[in-house]
């Protein structure tokens, strides 16, 4: 994987021979037991758990003994009595990740752009910004259920008369709403760092030759933040993607809102099916992985190089 | 928005001992006011409507009115009342949250040194593991935990929600903390170690200290990201005893289906952010660094 590789490249590679292989060894060991402890934890929450529940997925639910079945599980839920609301739920949490983050990503730039020329308030700005990031999304959650109300505040603003939570669309908006705004300051903050590492004097070039304000946005400022910008868009993927805490809470998964994280706990925990519910979480795991894979290949994101290289330049000196 | 306005060019000629053009600058500052006032509305305005909620009672909530006419601490006292757990819920998200921040931070400075300082053959793998548990969909591994904990007589303990968030916070950690140890200079360790200090003293000595506002940040982020958790906490915490905050909100149900115990709720969720908010007021400088080294959530 070219997101790891970039990481220990730098490192020098080290012949074997006489003491430098003394210090190579002794650091392998000493870094054996400064690992391991971190290992352990990851096997026993993320390894067995990912191990067992595939194992289980050939497997069939019931009371007693539980037969062993193969693939029944996965082609039930790929197109047989389960299709379709797997892929419901994979429609909707598609949907919904497309959508929140285009606007996460749209709202961030253009709030990182505004913060980056801002030199009043910016100590004000930068709090503010952190509020939404810091509030648990579980209240996040009740908060904006309380918001979508039929007698809450956004039907009072906009005079509609919408039972928010009752329908597919207007339940759609309510959790995207509630997603953008909680996590459109996360992605302005990480394009704010990026912003700020591109010297001023690179405007003023281009200002001298003519450019307009846009042809600086287009030309300068979107090549410059890519790097930065493409790995706060992975992150928003990944999470949005396994979204859980927004539709449990606002709507428990109702008139399609059911995500695959949502669908996997409830045919699994609720409904007692570890055998189909195993099947469900592998087949969320694998699309989740693609997706991320094929956007790191094709937009050539580095994400490790980007952890490890940039540090915000202090810009601001309040 | 091409020219700056005067203030950034007088700040900026300080600093760069540039000058920059200044056309149209009292229209370009009304509108960059404009839209700083719009971003702060955006993040704020949901809180202000939280807080506002919180102070009415139960008669004036569904008025909307922005500001409550008669503000009453009803709500509070309501989360603190006999009938709801809500102390209790304070109390676990501390203890959760507080041992998976001790723990994760002990296990992720002892990795991260190890791949920051150290030559290991197997150190792309350790790496890729990190990054790809960080990917894990958190529901795929629920039911599995679930099935484990229970067998171990575990399920409404601590350690199923602790451990479980350890794991969580453990790429983060590990990720932002070897950013930082990247960063540092190493000179001292070495130097230390030709007067005579063992690899350890010299961590302890000399490392360690300077290490210290980067285990910092770290700490607050994983702390704040395991007070949010609520997930695993829903299915593990089944009393009061052990359910956090999180859990804690989301099922203050009314008395019946349709009792909405709005007000009630909204108080609550003030109370379990205040916390938060002192956290990022203080902190903010930190967060911002932290955030941007690990890029992470």
């Amino acid at each position: 994987m070219s997101l790891i590789t970039s990481l220990t490249k730098r490192q020098p590679t080290t012949t074997s021979s006489g003491p430098v292989r003394d210090i190579r060894e002794k650091d392998g060991r000493l870094a054996f037991w400064l690992v391991v402890p971190s290992l352990i934890v990851l096997t026993i929450v993320i390894a067995f758990p990912v191990v067992w529940s595939f194992v289980r997925s050939l497997y069939g639910d019931g009371i007693g003994a539980t037969p062993f079945v193969g693939g029944d599980n996965y082609a039930n839920a790929l197109w047989g009595n389960g299709s379709a609301e797997f892929w419901d739920a994979a429609r909707f949490t598609y949907f919904f990740t497309a959508v929140s983050v285009v606007l996460e990503v749209l709202i961030g730039v253009g709030m990182a752009l505004v913060a980056n020329r801002a030199f009043r308030g910016r100590g004000l700005l930068r709090a503010s910004v952190l509020v939404p990031w810091a509030i648990p999304t579980a209240v996040a959650a009740v908060l904006w259920k309380w918001a979508f109300d039929p007698n809450g505040i956004v039907n009072a603003v906009t005079g509609w008369d919408l039972i928010w939570t009752g329908a597919e669309g207007p339940s759609t908006v309510a959790i995207i709403v509630a997603d953008v705004w909680k996590t459109a300051p996360f992605v302005a903050l990480l394009v704010l760092a990026g912003l700020q590492i591109i010297p001023e004097d690179v405007y003023e070039a281009a200002r001298l030759d003519g450019a307009t304000a846009w042809q600086q946005f287009v030309r300068i400022t979107l090549p410059l933040v890519r790097p930065a910008l493409l790995v706060a868009i992975l992150f928003r993927l990944l999470d949005a993607l396994r979204m859980y805490d927004l539709p449990a809470i606002m709507t428990g998964g109702a008139n399609g809102t059911t995500t695959l994280s949502v669908l996997v706990v409830q045919s699994s925990l609720s409904q007692l099916k570890p055998g189909y519910g195993g099947a469900l979480a592998t087949l969320t795991f694998l699309l989740i992985f693609i997706t991320a894979f094929l956007f790191v290949r094709m937009l050539n994101v580095n994400a490790v190089e980007q952890a490890g290289v940039r540090t915000p330049r202090k810009k601001d000196s309040e | 928005m091409t020219t700056r306005t005067p203030d950034t060019a007088v700040k900026g000629a300080g600093r760069r001992g540039k000058k920059s053009v200044h056309r149209g600058s009292h229209l370009s500052m009304l509108g960059q006011n404009a839209a700083l006032a719009a971003i702060i509305v955006f993040c704020l305005a949901p809180f202000y409507w939280m807080v506002v909620s919180s102070l009415k009672s139960p008669d004036e909530i569904f008025d909307n009115s922005l500001v409550p006419a008669e503000p009453t601490l009803l709500n509070y006292e309501a989360v603190f009342g006999a009938e709801n757990t809500f102390v209790y819920a304070l109390r676990n998200s501390f203890v959760i949250a507080g041992s998976v921040t001790i723990i994760a931070l002990l296990f992720g400075v002892l990795a991260a040194y190890a791949i920051a300082r150290l030559q290991f053959r197997f150190k792309t793998t350790v790496l890729a593991l990190f990054l790809a548990t960080s990917m894990f969909p958190g529901a795929a591994i629920l039911t599995p935990l679930f099935q484990l904990f229970a067998r171990l007589g575990w399920i409404d303990t601590y350690q199923a929600m602790i451990i479980p968030d350890i794991s969580f916070s453990l790429p983060l950690g590990v990720w932002i903390l070897t950013s930082f140890f990247r960063a540092m200079p190493w000179e001292l360790e070495a130097a230390a170690r030709v007067d005579g200090c063992s690899r350890g003293q010299a961590f302890r000595k000399i490392i360690l200290p300077l290490a210290v506002p980067g285990v910092f940040t770290t700490a607050i982020l994983v702390f704040i990201s395991a007070w949010n958790e609520f997930m695993i906490a829903n299915s593990m915490s089944q009393t009061p005893d052990a359910q956090p905050v999180t859990v804690a909100i989301a099922q203050f149900t009314g008395v019946s289906q349709y009792d909405k115990p709005y007000g009630t709720q909204m108080a609550a969720g003030v109370i379990v952010t205040i916390p938060l908010i002192i956290l990022v007021l203080i902190f903010q400088r930190r967060i911002i660094s932290g955030l941007t080294a690990g890029g992470l959530k």
